[in-house]
C-alpha cells in the first residue's frame, strides 16, 4: 500500500501547497508536515505530504549503490 | 522524475543483484508485508533476478484484500441510503462483498465517486450541502492520519455533511498475529516503507527482538527492494536480527510525530476483522467519541445483511502466506480479474492479481 | 442568456433545419453534404474499408482537442490502420438538451479543421436532441469509408516471428490529458491530448514499402491491449523492452501519482506497426519525417514461444507478462 511520490513544493498558502512532480502540479495538504518549506521535496500520499524527503540521505544512498556497482564490476 | 528515476537505474541494479548472489549462501524466506512492495516485486520481475537461495512470499499488506466482507457490506449498505454520496479511493470499487460491489451498485444508480484524496471528498461535501458525503476510510497507518486530518478540516470549516466509515487497520498487531500463528516460518521481513514513514522503525523492534527475525524498512523502487534484500541477506549470513532502515530518505526512526498526533487525536485502537485472520485485537481504528458526529456507522441506520464468504476462495490463506495463488482451484478459471471472486484478485496489489497480470511464476 | 440547444432542434422542424444549415452545412461545406438528400450518393470502386465508431468522451473539451476532433481522427485512423486512404465520413450528433450553442459551434469547427487536415469530407449526418440526463452533453457516432490500394494486405493476423514492433511516439498523452480535467482527480499540466489524424503518416509509410504486416492504433486499453490483440490474432508472442518505450515525463508523473501503468492509458494519435525486420529502418526514416512520428521507436519484436502473450523485459533484465486491460483504469492508493 501507500503510493506516495516525491514532489517539489513551489508555493505555500496556509496549510496547503502547490507541489510539482515531473511537470504536473497539484494542490496538496501540509497538515501532516507543517515544517515543510518551499524548495523541499515531500512524499505525497493521496494529496497529503506525509514526510519531508531527506535529500542528503537520498544522495548517500545513491553513492552507496554506486559503490556497490563499482565493486561488483571489479569482482565480476 | 527526481528521487524516482535514479532508483530505477539498471546499472545500479546489476551491482546489487551481483552482490546478493555473492553473499547469499543460507536458504532464506523473506516476506514483503506491504502491497506496494508486492507490485514492485512483480512489475520488475525481482523474484527472477534473485538467487535460488532466496524464497519470496507475500503477506497480508493489501488493505483492500484484508477488508472483511462484513465491512464491505456496510459500505454497500451506506450507498443505498437516500441522499448519500459515497466517496472512495478507486481501489474499493470492484471488490466483491457478500452480494454486490460498489461498482455494481453504482451501475444501479447509487452515487459513488472515485477520488484521489479526502481533499476532493471535502470539496464534494461543500458543493453538495443537501447531501451526506461518506468517505470510505481504508488503508493502514500511511492513510489514517490523512483521514484524521480531513475530519479536523471538516470541523475547522464547519462542514456538517462529511462522514467517515473507518475501516483502517494497523500493521504491527497483524504482523504479530501472523507470526504467532506459526504458519509461516520467516527469515526476514521487508517492512512497509510509507507506514514506517508515519510510525517510524521502532514499532518493528519486537519482531527482531522477540522472534529473532531480521527486519529492513524498504522504499518502493526496484533499487530500494534490492537494497533491502541485500541488507536482509547480510543479517542472515551474520546471524543477526535487527531493525534497519534502507529507505533512509523517507523514514526516520521516530516517524512523523505530527501525523501520529493527529491520528491519536481523532482515532483510538479497536478490534478489527481481518480477512483470513478473523478478529485481531487493537488492530483497527475507531473514531473517538469527541468526533463521533463524523462517524458514518453512528450517523446512519443501515442493515448490511448476512455476511457470506465466496465458496472455494482461499484469499485468507494466501494473505497469510501459507498458500500461493497457484494453490487455489479458482485461480485463473472462475476467478479472473474481469470476474473476481475474492479481493486478492481485484486489488491491484493483491497476490492473485499480481500473479495473474504479471505472470506470477513466469520466467522465475 | 446564452443560446442553448433545445429539444425542438432535433425534431425535424424549422429550428432543426436552421441548426443543420447554419451550424453544420455551412461549416462543413462540401457538394455532397450541401445536397441534403436523405443519403449521400457517390461513385467508388475498388477494395473498400468501412468503419463505425461512437464517441462519448467526458469532458467534451479537453487540453489539445474536443469530442469533434476526436470523432474525425478516431474514424480516420481506423481506416488508416487497414491501409486505406480515408475518404468520406458520416457524422451523427446526439445532443443533450441545454448544451450551449456556442459549444456546439466550437465542436463543429473542430470537426471541420480535423477533416480538412485529414483530407476527408463529412458527406452525411444526423442530429437528435434528447432530454436532460439522457446523454452526457454530447455523443457522436461516425461511420467512415476509405479505399485500399492494390497489393496492400494489412491485418492483425499477419505478424510473423522475427518481425519488429514499431511505436510511432509517446504513450499515455491522451488519457492523462483527459483525466487531468476530471472532478476528484484534477491536477494541472501542460500535457495535451495527442489526438491526430494518421492517414498521411500511413500513406508515407506505404510509400517507403508496402510490406506492413500489422497496424493498430492503441486507443482505449492502451498499448498493452493492442499488443495483446495482435499477439492473439496472429498466434505469436510479442516481446517488448520497457526502456525503449517513449513516455513523456508528465505522463509518467501523473501515472505515478494516480497509480496507473502508462501501458494501459489511452492514445488518440499513435500507431503500432509490425513489419519485417529488414524493412524496419525504412519505416523509421519515413515516420520520423512526419510530424506525428517524431518520437518513433522500435520497442520490440515478434517471437514464436508463448503464442498469444506479450512479454516485457524490465529495467532489471527480468521478464514479465503484460496482460490486457481489465475493466476501467482506476486510480489507486495502494
Amino acid at each position: 500500500m501507500c503510493l506516495a511520490i516525491p514532489a517539489l513544493i513551489k508555493a505555500i498558502e496556509d496549510k496547503e501547497a502547490e507541489a510539482e512532480i515531473g511537470g504536473i502540479t497539484r494542490r496538496i495538504s501540509l497538515w501532516l508536515t507543517p515544517e515543510a518549506r518551499v524548495g523541499d521535496y515531500v512524499l505525497v500520499h493521496t494529496g497529503y505530504a506525509i514526510n519531508v524527503l531527506d535529500q542528503g540521505e537520498a544522495e548517500e544512498t545513491l553513492t552507496l549503490l554506486r559503490q556497490i556497482a563499482e565493486l561488483a564490476e571489479e569482482e565480476g | 522524475m527526481r528521487f524516482i528515476s535514479e532508483f530505477r537505474r539498471s546499472e545500479l541494479a546489476e551491482g546489487l543483484i551481483s552482490q546478493i548472489h555473492r553473499k547469499s549462501r543460507t536458504p532464506a524466506r523473506f516476506m514483503e508485508f506491504c502491497g506496494g512492495h508486492t507490485v514492485t516485486i512483480f512489475r520488475y520481475g525481482i523474484r527472477q533476478v534473485l538467487p535460488s537461495t532466496i524464497e519470496m512470499v507475500s503477506g497480508p499488506g493489501c488493505p483492500i484484500c484484508v477488508t472483511a466482507n462484513a465491512d464491505l457490506d456496510k459500505a454497500i449498505a451506506l450507498s443505498q441510503v437516500p441522499d448519500v454520496i459515497i466517496t472512495t479511493f478507486g481501489d474499493m470499487l470492484k471488490v466483491p462483498g457478500s452480494r454486490s460491489s460498489l461498482q455494481q451498485v453504482k451501475a444501479d444508480g447509487a452515487q459513488v465517486h472515485t477520488v484521489y484524496s479526502t481533499m476532493d471528498a471535502l470539496k464534494i461535501a461543500e458543493d453538495n450541502p443537501d447531501k451526506s458525503v461518506v468517505f470510505l476510510g481504508i488503508g493502514f497507518e500511511t492513510t489514517a492520519p490523512t483521514i484524521a486530518a480531513s475530519i479536523l478540516q471538516a470541523e475547522e470549516k464547519g462542514i456538517r455533511n462529511y462522514y467517515v466509515l473507518s475501516l483502517h487497520k494497523l500493521c504491527p498487531p497483524v504482523i504479530q498475529a501472523l507470526l504467532d500463528s506459526g504458519e509461516v516460518k520467516l527469515d526476514g521481513l521487508i517492512c512497509p516503507g510509507h507506514v514506517s514513514a508515519i510510525i517510524g522503525s521502532h514499532p518493528w523492534d519486537f519482531i527482531a527482538r522477540d522472534y529473532g527475525i531480521p527486519c529492513v524498512v524498504s522504499g518502493f523502487e526496484p533499487l530500494d527492494i534490492l537494497q533491502c534484500v541485500d541488507m536482509l541477506v547480510a543479517q542472515v549470513e551474520n546471524g543477526q536480527s535487527r531493525v534497519e532502515i534502507a529507505y533512509r530518505r523517507g523514514v526516520h526512526p521516530e516517524g512523523n510525530q505530527q501525523a501520529l498526533r493527529l491520528m491519536e487525536q481523532v482515532f483510538e485502537p479497536s478490534p478489527a476483522q481481518w480477512r483470513g485472520m478473523g478478529e485481531v485485537p487493537d488492530s483497527g481504528l475507531k473514531i473517538r467519541e469527541k468526533y463521533q458526529r463524523f462517524d458514518a456507522e453512528l450517523a446512519f441506520d443501515i442493515e448490511p445483511g448476512p455476511t457470506r464468504e465466496a465458496v472455494g476462495c482461499i484469499c485468507g490463506d494466501i494473505l497469510r502466506g501459507v498458500k500461493t495463488p497457484d494453490d487455489c482451484k479458482l485461480f485463473g478459471k472462475a476467478c479472473v480479474p474481469e470476474n473476481p471472486i475474492g479481493p486478492c484478485m481485484v486489488s491491484s496489489e493483491g497476490s492473485c492479481s499480481a500473479y495473474y497480470l504479471y505472470g506470477g511464476s513466469f520466467g522465475g | 442568456m446564452e443560446d442553448k440547444i433545445l429539444l425542438a432542434h432535433g425534431s425535424g422542424g424549422k429550428l432543426a433545419h436552421e441548426l443543420v444549415e447554419k451550424s453544420f452545412v455551412k461549416a462543413l461545406a462540401n457538394p455532397l453534404l450541401s445536397r441534403l438528400d436523405d443519403s449521400a450518393v457517390f461513385d467508388l470502386s475498388g477494395r473498400l474499408a468501412f468503419t463505425t465508431d461512437s464517441y462519448v468522451v467526458s469532458p467534451i473539451f479537453f487540453p489539445g482537442g474536443d469530442i469533434g476532433k476526436l470523432a474525425v481522427c478516431g474514424t480516420v485512423n481506423d481506416l488508416a490502420m487497414c491501409g486505406a486512404k480515408p475518404l468520406y465520413l458520416s457524422l451523427s450528433f446526439i445532443i443533450e438538451e441545454g448544451l450551449p450553442q456556442s459549444g456546439l459551434e466550437q465542436i463543429v469547427n473542430s470537426v471541420q479543421k480535423a477533416a480538412g487536415e485529414a483530407g476527408v469530407e463529412i458527406i452525411t449526418g444526423d442530429t437528435k436532441v434528447v432530454h436532460k440526463g439522457s446523454a452526457d452533453k454530447l455523443f457522436i457516432n461516425t461511420a467512415g469509408v476509405g479505399i485500399i490500394a492494390e497489393g496492400i494486405d494489412i491485418s492483425g493476423s499477419n505478424a510473423r516471428p522475427g518481425d519488429k514492433v514499431i511505436l510511432s511516439g509517446t504513450i499515455g498523452d491522451h488519457g492523462i490529458a483527459v483525466i487531468s480535467q476530471r472532478e476528484g482527480l484534477s491536477f494541472s499540466t501542460r500535457l495535451e491530448s495527442d489526438c491526430a489524424p494518421l492517414g498521411d503518416l500511413v500513406a508515407e509509410m506505404l510509400n517507403a514499402s508496402q510490406n506492413i504486416h500489422c497496424l493498430r492504433d492503441p486507443t482505449r486499453g492502451g498499448l498493452a491491449t493492442s499488443l495483446n490483440e495482435l499477439a492473439k490474432q496472429s498466434g505469436v508472442s510479442i516481446r517488448i523492452e520497457e526502456e525503449k518505450i517513449p513516455v513523456r515525463e508528465e505522463v509518467l508523473a501523473a501515472c505515478e501519482m494516480l497509480g496507473f501503468d502508462p501501458l494501459y492509458v489511452a492514445n488518440e494519435g499513435k500507431l503500432v506497426a509490425i513489419v519485417p525486420a529488414e524493412d524496419a529502418d525504412k519505416f523509421l526514416k519515413a515516420m520520423r519525417r512526419n510530424r506525428y512520428g517524431k518520437n518513433v521507436a522500435i520497442i520490440g519484436e515478434v517471437g514464436a514461444e508463448h503464442p498469444g502473450r506479450v512479454v516485457m523485459k524490465t529495467v532489471l533484465g527480468a521478464s514479465r507478462i503484460v496482460d490486457m486491460l481489465v475493466g476501467d483504469l482506476l486510480p489507486r492508493i495502494c
